[in-house]
């Protein structure tokens, strides 16, 4: 069965992937960790709303349920990352993730 | 009875281990006189034990062989190697050789060696040496001979190198190692030559196979040029004597014994004991009795412009082995084996004689500042005088018996006058002539610059054993061993005086020229004409294999200075090293990076796939 593009979905799609690319510019770009966790955020928010649209696009409940999946995992993801950042705080006195380079080889 | 046998060449190995083991046990040096009694009690019980078997077992039965199987030591396919000893009585002249004249040597060394540190290491040393000799002439295979063979000559190198902290000591023992190994990778050649074509290496088996029908008479010659080629090496004889006269770096006892009686004579015994192989081969017959030939009359001119009296010695020993293998090539087994027999006992003594004056005179080894030295060394005179007298073969010494045996040997192998037996006779005449110029040089004349302080060194220790072997240089022509069961018997020829005669009077002239010419020879020290000095460098066999080997090898290794196949893996090597590097710069540890990368990489990949 052909499926038929309903208005609205391109706008979507679109604004999922303007949104992801902002959130991971940003993670690319910012050096302060909780701008990064912020854009962590977005990213996130943008595959949940692309769930969503896809969701009332197909009319099909599966979409919202990966929406409070993603919901509660952006929330867990949140405790952790924090609790890091904490750390990180705690041990470098700065945000700056390039400070965070012990790994190199 | 057969068990004793076993015990002989174990004893030394014994007294080896005994020796080399003490400091595990104790930290403090033992004193000499225990090292003394383990070292020449062990090989003086080895050669008590093989003249008890010598009585028992041969005495009147001079045809009896034994056979002892101690164990199996290789079992490869159609490969058996025991370690198994076949005793006839040619095994049986060596045996009594090595341990009776190796015993009198090693008595006379604790009174030659008694100032030197390394005591227990000389004789640690010279009981390997004897028990690996042992082998060599007992083994009834040739692998186990070529084990023997090979533990001569490293032995022969450990004690050429025993004052190593002087580097000339150690160049001579290295040239030794290498040459004789030149002989020995031929013998290997050939052994490997004998087991593809008879499928044995077992020598008693090897002589019932060998005279069977269908044998290839070209592999037997050339396994009989290869054997030869060890038996060159071995026996420093051309074109590879040139090690020997170097070896004299070693202590006096070890030329005695190593380079005089027992070791370097290997190749003559290898020989004799593949005579069956050789008498299908007139080629190979004609080799050995050339090179024999040859090697006689040169070292004996060599002989003649030494200045060292211990090399004098040695080129007589090239010399003396010479005419033992010109007796091989004429068929004369016994002859050549006789003449190893009595030369052992004279060159013994004469080794230890010389032995005598060079400690006496405090290590002084050039003859021309001796001189006069028989009013104050008498005994050593009298040693070394009848050693000169055997070696020149005077009539009714032993090397007259045996020597004389060799030349109607030479002389019946054309029936006439031939080259062999011109040469025989040639080489006596200088023989007499070299013999007697050291002898004449060294205890008569004037006293030279080392005689004025020279010291009788003799102690008790080191004069017995003079005196028996002086006895036995003597009177061991009487000994002619009966080796008509392992040779058989040859035809005796009556032979016309003249020839008889021409035998007789060769080293009486040789006598009588030493005697005009170094009678009151100047002393005016190492002015030489240049023949003589010809002479002296060995007819310039080691100018020639410097140029002609030693320095191309050098100038090539040079140029493969830095290994070219090793550039091969280096270079792999320096690859991967290189490319680690590049891949380490990018793991920089900033997460930023990582992700930017790993952004780039997806959205690379998500276009493949959407293009393809």
């Amino acid at each position: 069965m052909p499926i038929e593009t309903a208005p609205g979905l391109e706008a979507g799609v679109l604004l999922a992937a303007i949104l992801f690319c902002l959130g991971l510019a940003g993670l690319m770009m910012r050096r302060n960790v909780i701008f990064m966790l912020m854009c962590v955020e977005i990213c996130t928010n943008a595959a949940a709303l692309m769930f969503v649209v896809a969701g009332a696009h197909w009319g099909n409940a599966d979409g919202q349920v990966m929406f409070l999946f993603v919901v509660t995992l952006a929330a867990a993801e949140v405790a952790i990352a924090l609790a890091l950042v904490l750390q990180f705080y705690h041990r470098k006195h700065t945000v700056d993730i390039d400070q965070l380079n012990e790994l190199r080889g | 009875m057969q068990g004793l046998l076993a015990w002989v060449p174990l004893l030394p190995l014994i007294g080896f281990l005994t020796l080399v083991a003490i400091p595990l046990f104790h930290r403090d040096e033992p004193s000499q006189k225990v090292i003394a009694y383990i070292g020449v009690g062990s090989v003086g019980l080895a050669a008590l034990f093989t003249i008890i078997v010598a009585i028992v077992l041969f005495w009147g039965n001079p045809s009896e062989s034994i056979n002892i199987s101690l164990w199996s030591w290789m079992l490869v396919d159609n490969l058996k190697l025991g370690f198994n000893f076949h005793v006839d009585w040619l095994t049986m002249v060596m045996l009594l050789i090595i341990t009776g004249v190796g015993f009198l040597i090693h008595l006379y060394s604790v009174g030659y060696m008694r100032e030197d540190l390394d005591f227990r290491r000389y004789f640690a040393y010279l009981n390997l040496f004897v028990c690996a000799m042992l082998i060599l002439v007992l083994a009834d295979n040739l692998v186990l001979l070529y084990l023997g063979w090979e533990g001569v000559g490293l032995c022969s190198y450990l004690l050429i190198g025993f004052w190593y902290k002087d580097p000339a000591n150690g160049a001579a023992a290295q040239k030794a190692f290498i040459v004789t190994r030149i002989g020995d990778t031929a013998m290997a050649i050939g052994l490997f030559l004998l087991f593809y074509e008879f499928s044995t290496l077992n020598i008693p088996e090897l002589v019932s196979t060998i005279n069977g029908p269908d044998v290839n008479n070209d592999i037997v010659t050339l396994a009989c040029l290869l054997l030869l080629g060890g038996a060159v090496g071995k026996s420093a004889q051309l074109p590879l004597q040139t090690w020997l006269p170097d070896a004299m770096a070693g202590p006096t006892p070890v030329s005695a014994l190593i380079h005089a009686a027992t070791m370097v004579t290997a190749g003559v015994y290898l020989i004799a004991r593949m005579h069956p192989l050789y008498m299908l081969s007139e080629v190979a017959m004609t080799a050995v009795a050339a090179v024999g030939a040859l090697t006689l009359l040169l070292a004996g001119f060599s002989a003649i412009a030494q200045s060292d009296i211990k090399r004098v010695l040695a080129y007589s020993t090239i010399s003396q082995i010479g005419y033992m293998f010109l007796a091989l090539g004429v068929g004369a087994w016994s002859g050549a084996i006789f003449h190893l027999m009595t030369h052992a006992f004279f060159k013994a003594l004469l080794f230890l004689s010389a032995g005598s004056v060079i400690l006496s005179l405090h290590h002084e080894q050039n003859v021309f500042s001796m001189g006069g030295l028989y009013r104050k060394i008498p005994l050593t005179f009298i040693c070394f005088t009848i050693g000169c007298a055997c070696l020149a073969a005077l009539p009714f010494t032993s090397g007259f018996y045996s020597k004389d045996h060799i030349l109607l040997s030479a002389w019946e192998y054309h029936h006439g006058i031939n080259i062999l037996w011109l040469a025989g006779i040639l080489g006596a005449l200088v023989t007499g002539i070299y013999s007697f110029r050291v002898l004449f040089l060294v205890f008569l004349g004037r006293e030279g610059q080392a005689s004025t302080h020279c010291k009788d060194a003799n102690i008790p220790v080191m004069s017995i054993p003079l005196c028996i072997l002086a006895v036995l240089a003597l009177f061991g022509g009487l000994l002619a061993p009966p080796l008509q069961s392992v040779f058989g018997v040859r035809p005796d020829e009556a032979h016309s005086p003249w020839i008889e005669g021409t035998a007789i009077a060769m080293p009486l002239i040789g006598l009588a020229i030493a005697w005009k010419l170094f009678r009151h020879e100047q002393r005016t020290g190492e002015q030489r004409s240049s023949l003589l000095q010809f002479w002296f460098s060995g007819w310039g066999f080691d100018w020639i294999y410097d140029h002609l080997l030693v320095r191309p090898f050098k100038f090539l290794t040079q140029i493969n200075h830095n290994d070219i196949i090793d550039s091969i893996y280096k270079g792999t090597a320096t690859i991967s090293r290189q490319m680690h590097a590049l891949l380490s710069t990018s793991q920089n540890g900033q997460v930023r990076w990582y992700l930017t990368t790993f952004a780039v990489g997806s959205i690379l990949f998500l276009a493949l796939l959407v293009a393809l």
